[in-house]
């Protein structure tokens, strides 16, 4: 441990994130820069709903509420759920497989700086003339013929932000494979470790479509190239499939965490095991599977002819089954189990129907000649939310309660946390459910205003009133967070009494090493075994105690992503004819590579902690999990 | 947890209400008043599906709702440890195999749909007389209007689709700027209009408009094209056959010069000696689609409404062309003034304007 | 692991690119990273595919009118014999022998850079014909494959170069046996995309 660690104050703390590779710390940055992005998303979504709470409401112009939409459907996609997903994949995930950190503790810290930039570069784009305003699909024709610069911001932002993403992707899928702990074979992985890794592949495999689709975007409008210039030759159909290729996976890749999470949820929260664990992990695999062959069934009115549709029709439909699976597991780990109804376990409990609801709908649409009525409707609108907010960021609310103390230390508000889930829960049903019939009732998705003369009125009114409360609920939910972390009370390693694996078996939070011993993994639900068989520590060990190698923290990370960043500026404003564009381009790819360069040339072999330091931690000394 | 439920129930019950009240939406756009085959068989496959899937919600409800309220901790005591049951092969196949029929009900019409949606046989079948049997219409979409054509008749209108009730109308669907979608809820599901090619599908129309309290079916834009999505309208008239060759005939007919004093001062203010909005809008029913800026006016008396949105009469008619920037933003007319030599166009020459496209009509 | 230690070729392991747990993780997260990479081949593939001669009406431009297979042919037998070099590198890596592996490695780095030298003057002619990068849909998916995949071989040089560079004292450990490894594994990686770009862009093109 070097010198440095006894330096604090708030500067040295900033400082230590910016250079920290601790999976942990890298997980409280997700945390917070995803739930910035969260209440950015949010803002904008209480905009679109004051804009439509009335007919010909006119507190948006019709341009500015197109860039609403889009910044509300990206941000809340690419820069709030699944940086939320990830930090709570970083916290936890090492920690449930026993080991010490990532394969890459480097190239995480990296994943994090460049989904940062990517971030704070899209959203820059509402002080530079304009956010992009094609939705978040950005489908070519409208995005090419978009006047600001807004569609590049989009482009290149999700360009770097992407980058970012499948490096963590590859980092989780190494991290899985290689660094379980002994005994911790794949069917003993805990389900949200399993969601983890299927997310992760998809991440690899689905993320490159995008950046390809996204680099023929920005060639298009920087570079004069004629991809989607139907004039010169070019087909605006390919981004549709490039862009559904992603598209339809990232669903998965922000479902399946969420899943595993709620896995984690039931088993811990009914005192009992997953009901059919191997039913659960080969249905995450198969949803995971069947993710990359249905990505059609967004584009059914395309005009792809009626084969093509038939078939993603039927392949769409059987993604049911799993899923179905998956439900019936989760109610039967209930039924029989001791169920305490705790926050989490609350939105567990609320997960269930919502998310059901949403599936079914999702069913409705895949049928394809239904689905000429339901696409691009408010009915669309109702099903992707459903599914989303009542899937995924009930997930993610559900695991800031989970997981805080083991993060943090602390324990959020019980009280408070169950006001926010009642009245975001309330106010979600309230605001969508309606919505499937204001499509029904022919409402186009997309519309930045709608007449007295439709019949839209009543139902768009409720709906806008639903979103207040949800508005609500998070607003309690930020005045808990504040609250939890001004009185400090500090918990220990199993904070919720019935934690089964082995995250729960050390500190809350956990020293900067995770385990001062590797643990041995006897079975399925870990330290429930032990606890069970009285043992006291709740692990075995795999080795003895002895010294343990870490990685350095590096500064490197931030300045490749900042190269980017700078690049970007550069690309940019290349149309616009300005000499300094294509230095600044240069420039910040000389950042970007020079300090990749860096790292390749400079040997980084990391440091020791010693068995002595170890002993003094666990006998309650705090070094300062720092060095 | 109870008292939740509680008022879960009540929100329901409520909300069951508002629905009920409010009813099903406007018959000229709901699709849950289907006006037309198409929409009729889209319905059936929501009621099939929503019925199919009120059974799974039904099973799912009754487990959830036993399995929270039976096993409470409450109720159990802080100090029960259950059994830990690893899972039941019996129970993973029972509720892999009832999905399987479940989806295999609902896949057959879905299959079956999608192809009968899809059949363009019919198309260009000749009847005796060497005319087609069934009417051809290609659908021009531009931001934000849309423009008919009928290439059989050699006629071509704009914002008001105008078709017989007893047949098959296909549709050739294209875009001539950026991506749209050609939505008319009450008869059938949409398809995309398309910048790089043109899509063909077919609707029937079952229903004549003038039953319908506004007189007209609600047609929509239901692809995001930019600011003015939201306003890219159109309305469809149905009629009878009878009623839809006197339309056709009537179309093809040069229409009389306007009588009236003040609309003919229109007319010359229309033309190249005026303002020359003729550059763009043709007043003549007779021509091809996707030559013209503008859209099509020789219907322009018998319309609707005023630029697909705008209730129609003169007032807003004026206001329209005084400013069309403020009711479409983005959308392409130019602005009057600078047709105008950049004056302002006076009070009288919007009425007279006004008064002479109100007396543009092929029904009258 | 010690970056210090000295190994002769009896106390060299079998498989030194997979001796440390940092050198196992590096070669499946790089596979991991060729899985990603031909999915982004596979996306300009099939974007080139569909584009294929596609262009304003009246362009001049086929693929079977611009492409002739000789030069072409001559940078893949190049590519082909400098993947056959780098295996040549990494035989002589396995067996501890440094001084053989740097110049296999050397060879391989001069005929990349052959093939890239042949790439730009390639480019170059089909510029001066008026094919440019702008010209149609089709130059612009032509372009955007072929110099994605020289894009990838020249960072390979640059790695390659990089690698030999920094170790040209030190020699071989267990610390950098995996990254030569692993920039040999790209440059395999790379000529295989190359195999397919020959057979679907030019043989494919010329046929018609």
């Amino acid at each position: 441990m070097s010198s440095n660690a006894q330096k604090s104050g708030f500067g040295a703390t900033i400082w230590d994130y910016m250079t920290s590779v601790d999976h942990k710390k890298i997980a409280i940055l997700y945390l917070m820069s995803g739930g910035l992005f969260f209440l950015i998303g949010g803002i904008e979504a209480m905009m679109i709903r004051i804009q439509l709470m009335k007919a010909g409401n006119d507190f948006l112009s019709a341009g500015t509420y197109n860039e609403v939409l889009t910044m509300h459907g990206t941000t809340m996609i690419f820069l709030a759920a699944m940086p939320l997903l990830l930090g709570f994949m970083n916290a936890i995930m090492p920690l449930q497989i026993g080991a010490r950190d990532v394969a890459f503790p480097f190239l995480n810290s990296l994943g994090f700086w460049l989904f940062f930039f990517g971030g704070v570069f899209l959203n820059l784009s509402w002080f530079l003339g304009g956010a992009p305003d094609a939705g978040w699909t950005n489908y070519a024709s409208l995005a090419l013929a978009s006047e600001s610069h807004g569609i590049d911001f989009y482009s290149l932002g999700l360009t770097i932000s992407g980058f970012g993403t499948l490096i963590s992707g590859i980092n989780f899928l190494v991290t899985i494979i290689n660094m379980r702990a002994p005994g911790m074979t794949y069917m003993r992985m805990p389900l949200f470790t399993w969601t983890t890794f299927v997310a992760s592949a998809l991440i690899l495999l689905a993320f490159p479509p995008l950046t390809i689709a996204i680099f023929f975007m920005v060639f298009d409008r920087l570079f004069g190239s004629h991809f989607f210039d139907v004039a010169a030759g070019g087909n605006t159909i390919i981004w549709e499939h490039l862009f559904w290729i992603f598209g339809h996976p990232e669903v998965y890749i922000l479902i399946l965490p969420a899943f595993g999470i709620f896995s984690e949820i039931f088993a811990i929260f009914s005192r009992k095991r997953l009901f059919g664990y191997t039913a659960l992990v080969f249905a995450t695999i198969l949803i995971g599977f069947y993710g990359f062959m249905v990505w059609a069934h967004h584009m059914f009115t395309v005009g792809l002819g009626p084969t093509a549709n038939a078939i993603f029709a039927l392949a769409t439909m059987i993604i049911a089954v799993p899923t179905g699976v998956k439900i019936f597991n989760w109610l039967l780990t209930i039924w029989g189990g001791s169920v305490s109804f705790a926050t989490p376990m609350l939105y567990a409990v609320g997960f269930i129907p919502s998310f059901v609801a949403g599936g079914v709908t999702g069913v409705m649409q895949a049928m394809a000649p239904l689905d000429y009525q339901l696409h691009d409707s408010y009915f669309i609108v109702a099903h992707f939310h459903y599914v989303i907010v009542g899937g995924v960021v009930l997930a993610i609310f559900a695991a800031t309660h989970l997981y805080w103390p083991k993060m943090f230390g602390t324990m959020l508000s019980e009280k408070l946390g169950k006001v926010t889930f009642w009245l975001f829960f309330i106010g979600f049903h309230l605001t969508f459910f309606i919505q499937h019939f204001l499509g029904l009732m022919g409402m186009p998705r997309r519309v930045y205003t709608f007449g007295a003369d439709q019949g839209w009125d009543l139902f768009n009114a409720i709906s806008s009133a639903g979103a207040i409360f949800m508005a609500l609920g998070v607003i309690i939910l930020l005045v808990n967070v504040i609250m939890t972390t001004v009185k400090n009370e500090r918990v220990g390693n199993d904070p919720w009494g019935d934690g089964r694996t082995l995250e729960w078996a050390i500190p809350s939070p956990p020293p900067f090493y995770n385990f001062a011993q590797t643990p041995l993994v006897r079975g399925l639900d870990t330290y429930w075994i032990e606890k069970m068989e009285g043992n006291k520590e709740g692990m075995i060990y795999a080795e003895p105690l002895g010294d343990i190698h870490m990685p350095n923290n590096s500064f490197i990370p931030v300045v490749m992503s900042f190269g980017l960043f700078v690049a970007s500026f550069g690309a940019l404003y290349h149309p616009d004819d300005l000499p300094w564009t294509v230095p600044v381009i240069v420039l910040g790819l000389l950042i970007t590579f020079g300090s990749m360069l860096l790292r390749s040339l400079k040997d980084d072999l990391g440091f020791h902690v010693h068995k002595e330091d170890l002993i003094k931690d666990r006998e309650g000394v705090k070094t300062d999990g720092h060095q | 947890m109870i008292n939740g439920l509680k008022k879960w129930r009540l929100f329901t019950l409520m909300a069951a209400l508002i629905f009920f009240l409010a009813g099903c939406g406007r018959e000229e756009i709901s699709t849950l008043i289907p006006a037309g085959g198409v929409a009729q068989d889209q319905f059936n496959l929501l009621i099939l599906s929503s019925v199919v899937m009120l059974f799974v919600i039904i099973v799912v409800t009754i487990v959830y709702v036993l399995a929270i309220t039976k096993f409470r901790r409450s109720k159990l005591g802080d100090e029960f440890i259950p059994e830990q049951v690893e899972g039941s092969a019996k129970l993973e196949f029972l509720w892999t195999a009832i999905p399987i029929v479940l989806i295999i009900i609902i896949a057959i019409p879905t299959v079956y749909q999608t192809f009968d949606l899809a059949d363009t046989r019919t198309m260009d079948v000749e009847a005796e007389d060497g005319s087609m049997t069934n009417l051809t219409v290609n659908v021009i979409a531009k931001l934000y209007w849309w423009e008919f054509e009928y290439p059989e008749q050699g006629i071509v209108t704009a914002q008001e689709l105008v078709v017989p009730t007893d047949q098959r109308v296909y549709f050739n669907v294209v875009s001539a700027d950026v991506k749209h979608s050609f939505w008319i809820p009450s008869i059938g599901g949409k398809i995309d209009a398309n910048p790089e090619n043109t899509n063909t599908f077919y609707l029937t129309f079952d229903q004549e408009s003038s039953e319908l309290e506004d007189g007209v079916f609600y047609g929509k834009c239901a692809e995001l094209c930019g600011p003015s999505h939201a306003l890219m309208d159109f309305k469809v008239k149905t009629m009878n056959s009878g009623d839809f060759d006197q339309w056709v005939t009537a179309m093809q007919e040069e229409q009389p010069a306007p009588s009236e004093e003040l609309a003919q001062t229109g007319e010359e203010l229309f033309g190249q000696d005026g303002l020359g909005c003729i550059a763009c809008h043709a007043t003549s029913g007779v021509g091809e689609g996707n030559i013209m800026a503008g859209p099509n006016l020789a219907t322009f008396g018998d319309r609707n409404r005023v630029a697909g949105i705008l209730e129609h009469n003169e007032e807003n008619l004026k206001a329209w062309i005084r400013d069309p920037q403020q009711y479409k933003p983005g959308n392409q007319m130019p602005d009057v003034k600078s047709l105008n030599g950049g004056q302002d166009v006076s009070e009288q020459d919007l009425d007279a304007l006004a008064a002479y496209l109100m007396s543009l009509s092929v029904e009258q | 692991m010690d970056i210090n230690k000295k190994y002769t070729p009896h106390s060299w392991p079998d498989h030194p690119e997979t001796a440390t747990m940092e050198g196992k993780n590096k070669f499946v997260g790089f596979w991991l990273l060729l899985a990603a990479e031909s999915v982004t081949f596979a996306s300009l593939f099939a974007t080139y595919l569909a584009l294929k001669d596609k262009g304003p009406s009246g362009m001049e431009f086929t693929a079977a009118g611009l492409f002739e297979l000789p030069l072409v042919f001559a940078m893949t037998m190049i590519l082909l014999t400098s993947s056959l070099t780098s295996v040549y590198a990494m035989y002589h890596m396995k067996n501890h022998n440094f001084k053989s592996m740097q110049a296999w490695l050397a060879v391989t780095v001069l005929l990349g850079a052959t093939f890239l030298g042949l790439e730009i003057y390639e480019f170059n002619h089909y510029v001066h014909l008026g094919f440019g990068y702008t010209n149609s849909a089709f130059s612009s998916a032509f372009y955007t494959l072929v110099g994605t995949h020289g894009a990838h071989v020249l960072f390979g040089l640059g790695w390659f170069i990089a690698l030999m560079v920094r170790n040209a004292k030190r020699g071989l450990n267990t610390y950098n046996a995996p990254k030569f490894f692993l920039v040999s594994l790209y440059w395999h990686f790379i000529d295989v995309v190359w195999v397919f770009i020959f057979t679907v862009v030019y043989l494919m093109g010329v046929i018609g």
